[in-house]
């Protein structure tokens, strides 16, 4: 019984996330006028990645191809580790978050050297460009993630969003606000979404996180584009959870309105992408700081009050 | 009611976050305003049950000042100044915002020291206090003279708030006195930032010390 | 405890030998190493056996010192500390065996046998006495027998500058240490650890402060840590394995025993020993990032790791003091974690560098590159090793800060201080470790990763076997003690109880026991993702022949190494934002024509706190002494004389 809830959450939230760049785009295109690419493009993407032959630069060595597959496992592993409409999925312990927190590390680790694995000028740029991100968005995070368990008093993922209600709205929104517009920031810095990358872009000059993958290929680049879709979901997941702490007793109903709230924060990114400009590189940091300053400012109210 | 002027102290603390980190005179300028408006709402919830009409009337007449009156004479001097869009920050970005969190966490450090009345609103008096350091930080380390007029207003809003928790009942009294002073400072130094960029076609206040009698490089030779 | 006798006979065994066969470099070698790990394997036993069983042994044996007396305890605290330097030193001399073959010949290999078991004998001795004298004639041995492998090349000033750094150094933290023992013994006969009165008050703050001090230029955290960074790289790496992995450990051993002879704790302790590790921490990952040389960047991260366990420390001794006895035993626990986890890693990884510089001549970052496909083990390795020095899973290093990290978030839902040491612990650990993810993504990927800079890297062969096997092993051990988290909790759980007495140790080490089963299904989870994932791959590209190509430049068809990001491009970013701490020195490139036709751009690291903080002390000392030059003139019948006056001036004292 307590087995296929979780299994069927974790299902869901696997094949489901590929569908989240895909209302982005949908967005996007609305804002545009255009029609757009297909709801479901980046499945297609994947079914024709997959059966491709890929192609090796002759530079790179094992740790070229072991990058997407590291990325890929640790964010599988994360998703096992993330609640579902506030309800635990499989693995569940005191202090899960630090471990999630260590596995989303791990995807950048291993991306980063895949890259730098090239020996090209461009991905090497975009590894450092997405270390030195990490350095700041790391600490924002985490100071969010610090004042959530202050908030809930609780330090596993499915404790803190399990005692998180409709009350704690009201006792403690502005932390909960300042948390989510913390979190919000980090999904953008984090997904290489528009103030701070443009997913769109194509001079490998500007881009970060995807002229890390340039030169991957085939089923790898499966597995890149996989685990960037999943790691989208669980930030949205993350903030979906905040935002939408509602248990009405009833699984089903909970969860079609988790769904529906990870769909509207999509919808928000599309809208994001399309009315806000791309910022310059140098100020990307600042962002990250301003959700560290949201996330700091959330703790101290919290731990004052 | 309390949960509402919470969400204005949480408002009027990132507002002042906003400030330290904004570039831009006009946004600036703007920002004081809200921040002018919103503190000008609190001593409307203050009571319980329906505020008085002098207190509506003055928090109006309040907010007329800080919201339109204010803005409009600073903008004003700002175009006839030439001032320029640009705020010129004399630190960084992320200088302006760790220093404006220190000073938020040095108020709720003080504002835990302060023997006051207990006002019932979660974070009153680190907010105001906050408000005032916010105030001296853009005194201190912006170039341009307008943004040490807009220090000044910041700071008078944190003294407003502050004022707020100090005598929950009349603070009005206090704040018109205060309200005063600060017009006339305004006023003088929209004159004076005039004339002064009339003399010397520029309103950075690094080149007034060009008067002073010490010269750099002289000293110690 | 025979045992462990056994062993220390079997080190200074090895060394005489090693000094008597110094002739035939090749004998010397085996006496040395043989001894070694002969050593290493008897003195396990009763380490391993003390930390399964819980249970404490001693031994005393007479000696004419004075206040000392020949005592031994052998108690799960000190045991716990023995595993590791035991491994470690084994596992090194395996290594060194192979490494200093190529200096036979050109360098007293006898002598350098005979220091390195000294060196191991002299760690055994100062963490299983039991006795002030007999701890300091450890700790001195230690400190000498340390000194003379980092003058190995003293032909290089550098080495010999960060000789007598390290020497003067160890001479402070050495006197600093005797008034400390003084002031504990200073109401018994001896200077046993048994009989130390505990001293309350004032005086229990000076001995903690001496304690701190003296124990701190050993374990060099920040701001006692300036020589460090020169010390440990200058020594041959095996050696600078066994600095790093666990010779600065003792310091952090120290620590702890003086919290235990300590008995009331001030609030401000804890504080100081937080402040001090959390800005260790930052300062050692950032200062790691902005170094351009491989040993270097090793160097700096163990004082951020050292950073770690000072700051975990610090958080046990705040959160104790503040009635919160679980988070205070989970802060402790997670600190001896980290302890053994970052010998073990440190040890792999200054290794790896030891390989590094025996295959490609040199270990400076800029000149390196593309060594993975000529040292494809080495690379394995190195890469295992950096992976759990950033913590992350499946390794090892992410289980000690796990229950740091842990510790923290008890302490975050408390009111008052406790609190407000759990922020800053974590968000230290948090910062610290994006900044060693990005100081180790740069340095494995700018070493190993890419095509080679230079010839040298292009024709760096592959280490020996022996080095391969030592490394191979600490990256198993790496892997697994970081699956068997759990099943360490029991010696930690030990470890901990010795020190900081039972109850807390025990309720930390079942509050614990829970989350760390939990990441240790996270991490069979992760691996089998991964070989999910690995065999899924298989199977898509079965019956295909991947193409080779070049690397996508831009549509560059004819990239060259240069053009490749190196070391201090990645870190620029960075490395900029932080110049305010960093300060590097150098120069960009200032261009004035449409078409430059030459550039040229430098950056350097600095040593900012020797710098700006010891070198204008030193200046200053210094020239204090010039004045008292006139004192020594060389002539042999004036010191006579001095010596003649002592003596009359002291016959008068005591009459």
């Amino acid at each position: 019984m307590e087995i296929v809830k979780p299994l069927l959450q974790f299902l869901a939230a696997a094949l489901l996330a590929p569908l989240l760049p895909g209302v982005i785009n949908r967005v996007k295109a609305f804002f545009a006028g255009r029609k757009g690419r297909p709801l479901l493009q980046l499945y297609y993407d994947l079914a024709k990645l997959l059966r491709k032959t890929p192609v090796y630069s002759r530079t790179t060595t094992w740790v070229f191809r072991a990058g997407p597959l590291l990325g890929a496992a640790a964010l599988v592993t994360a998703l096992a580790l993330l609640p579902f409409a506030g309800r635990p999925s499989f693995l569940s312990f005191d202090g899960d978050f630090i471990f999630l927190l260590y596995l989303l590390g791990l995807a950048r680790f291993a991306t980063v050297l895949a890259a730098l694995d090239t020996g090209s000028a461009f991905e090497g740029m975009g590894a450092s460009r997405e270390m030195q991100f990490a350095v700041f968005a790391e600490p924002a995070f985490f100071m969010g993630l610090a004042s959530l368990a202050r908030v809930t008093g609780q330090t596993s993922l499915a404790g803190m969003f399990g005692a998180l209600t409709g009350g704690t709205w009201s006792t403690a929104a502005p932390v909960l606000a300042l948390l989510t517009a913390s979190f919000f920031l980090v999904l953008l810095a984090e997904n290489s979404r528009v103030p701070a990358d443009d997913p769109d872009t194509h001079l490998e000059l500007t881009m970060i996180h995807e002229v890390m993958v340039l030169d991957h290929s085939g089923p790898d680049l499966a597995y890149i584009l996989y685990g960037a879709a999943l790691k989208l979901w669980l930030f949205a997941a993350l903030i979906g959870s905040t935002v939408l702490p509602r248990h009405s007793g009833s699984w089903a109903g909970d969860s079609a309105l988790f769904l529906l709230m990870m769909f509207g924060l999509a919808a928000a990114v599309g809208v994001v992408e399309s009315v806000i400009a791309r910022l310059r590189l140098t100020k990307v940091p600042y962002m990250l700081i301003t959700a560290f300053a949201f996330s700091a400012l959330a703790l101290i109210f919290q731990m004052g009050r | 009611m309390h949960t509402l002027a919470e969400l204005i102290i949480v408002f009027v603390i990132l507002l002042n976050l906003a400030l330290s980190v904004t570039g831009g005179l006009a946004a600036c300028i703007r920002l004081v305003a809200v921040q002018g408006v919103v503190a000008g709402i609190l001593p409307l919830l203050a009571g319980d049950g329906a505020p008085h009409a002098r207190t509506v009337i003055f928090a109006a007449a309040i907010m007329l000042l800080k919201g339109a009156v204010f803005p409009w004479l600073l903008l004003r001097a700002r175009d006839r100044s030439g001032a320029g869009k640009d705020v010129e920050p004399l630190i960084s970005y992320p200088a302006s915002v760790m220093l404006c969190l220190g000073a938020f966490i040095a108020s709720s450090w003080l504002g835990s020291r302060l023997p006051l009345p207990d006002t019932g609103v979660a974070w009153i008096v680190p907010a105001s206090l906050a408000t005032i350091f916010t105030g001296f930080l853009l005194i201190t380390t912006r170039s341009k003279a307008i943004t040490q007029v807009l220090g000044y207003l910041v700071i008078e809003n944190g003294i407003y708030i502050f004022g707020l928790a100090l005598f929950v009942e009349q603070p009005l009294m206090v704040e018109l006195a205060i309200l005063l002073d600060v017009f006339v400072a305004v006023f003088v130094m929209g004159i004076a930032i005039f004339h002064i960029s009339r003399e010397f076609d520029h309103i950075d206040t690094a080149e007034l010390s060009e008067l002073s009698d010490w010269r750099r490089g002289e000293y110690g030779k | 405890m025979l045992l462990v006798l056994l062993s220390l006979a079997l080190l200074l065994a090895g060394s005489a030998l090693a000094l008597l066969l110094a002739r035939n470099p090749g004998r010397a070698q085996d006496a040395g190493a043989y001894y070694a790990v002969a050593a290493s394997l008897a003195g396990l036993v009763p380490a391993v056996r003390v930390l399964l069983t819980g249970e404490t042994e001693t031994l005393a044996l007479p000696w004419s010192v004075p206040l000392g007396s020949l005592s031994f305890n052998l108690d799960p605290l000190a045991a716990f500390f023995l595993v590791p330097v035991f491994l470690l030193t084994g596992l090194a001399a395996v290594y060194g065996a192979d490494y200093l073959k190529g200096y036979a010949g050109k360098k007293p290999l006898g002598l350098a046998w005979a220091a390195f078991n000294v060196l191991t004998a002299a760690m055994v001795l100062v963490l299983t006495a039991a006795n002030a004298v007999l701890f300091m004639v450890g700790w001195e041995l230690m400190a000498a027998a340390s000194f003379l492998l980092v003058l190995f090349e003293h032909e290089r000033e550098q080495s010999r500058r960060a000789a007598f750094l390290y020497i003067s150094a160890g001479g402070v933290g050495a006197l600093l240490l005797l008034a400390a023992f003084a002031l504990l013994g200073r109401s018994s006969a001896s200077l046993d650890f048994a009989l130390f009165s505990a001293p309350a008050g004032a005086a229990a703050s000076a001995v903690f402060l001496l304690g701190l001090f003296g124990f701190g230029l050993k374990a060099g955290f920040v701001p006692l840590h300036v020589w460090l960074p020169e010390a440990h790289p200058a020594a041959p790496s095996q050696v600078s394995a066994v600095m790093s992995g666990v010779m600065i450990k003792t310091g952090i051993y120290g620590l702890i025993r003086l919290l235990g002879f300590l008995p009331v704790w001030e609030e401000w302790w804890g504080w100081t020993l937080l402040a001090a590790g959390a800005a260790s921490c930052l300062i050692g990952a950032l200062f790691s990032l902005a170094q351009h040389e491989l040993k270097r960047v090793l160097a700096y991260s163990s004082i951020e790791n050292i950073g770690i366990i000072v700051m975990a420390l610090g958080l046990g001794v705040v959160a104790s003091i503040n009635g919160s006895p679980v988070m205070a035993g989970l802060a402790f626990a997670g600190a001896l974690l980290h302890v053994l986890n970052h010998s073990l890693f440190k040890g792999l990884l200054f290794m790896g560098a030891g390989a590094v510089l025996h295959g490609a001549g040199t270990a400076e970052l800029e000149a390196l590159g593309g060594l993975g496909k000529r040292m494809p083990r080495t690379a394995a390795f190195f890469l295992a090793g950096a992976a759990s020095a950033c913590a992350l899973p499946p390794f090892n290093g992410f289980a000690g800060e796990f229950l740091i990290y842990l510790g923290a978030f008890k302490a975050l839902g408390q009111p008052g201080p406790a609190g407000l040491a759990g922020v800053i612990a974590g968000l230290s650990l948090a910062a610290a470790g994006a900044l060693a993810a990005a100081a180790f993504s740069r340095a494995a990927g700018t070493a190993f990763l890419g095509e080679p800079r230079t010839e040298m890297a292009a024709r760096a062969h592959e280490a020996g076997p022996l080095m391969l096997f030592s490394m191979g092993a600490l990256a198993l051990l790496c892997l697994l003690s970081g699956l068997a988290g759990p099943f360490l909790l029991l010696p930690v759980g030990t470890a901990s109880a010795a020190a900081f007495g039972l109850p807390p140790a025990l309720a930390a080490a079942a509050s614990a026991a829970q989350p760390l089963a939990g990441v240790a299904a996270g991490f069979l989870v992760l691996l089998a993702m991964i070989a999910f994932g690995a065999v899924k791959r298989k199977v898509f590209l079965r019956g295909k022949t991947p193409a080779q190509g070049l690397t996508w430049d831009c549509g560059y068809a004819a990239p060259t190494a240069r053009m490749q990001y190196g070391a201090s491009s990645f870190a620029q970013p960075l490395t900029d934002f932080f110049q305010p701490v960093l300060r590097k020195i150098g120069q960009y490139p200032v261009i004035t024509e449409y078409f430059p036709a030459r550039a040229s751009f430098s950056r350097e690291a600095q040593a900012v706190f020797y710098n700006s903080v010891y070198r204008p002390v030193a200046v200053r000392i210094r020239d204090l002494a010039y004045r008292f030059s006139w004192i020594q003139h060389g002539r042999l019948q004036l010191y006579i004389l001095y010596i003649v006056v002592t003596l009359i001036l002291l016959l008068l004292w005591k009459l």
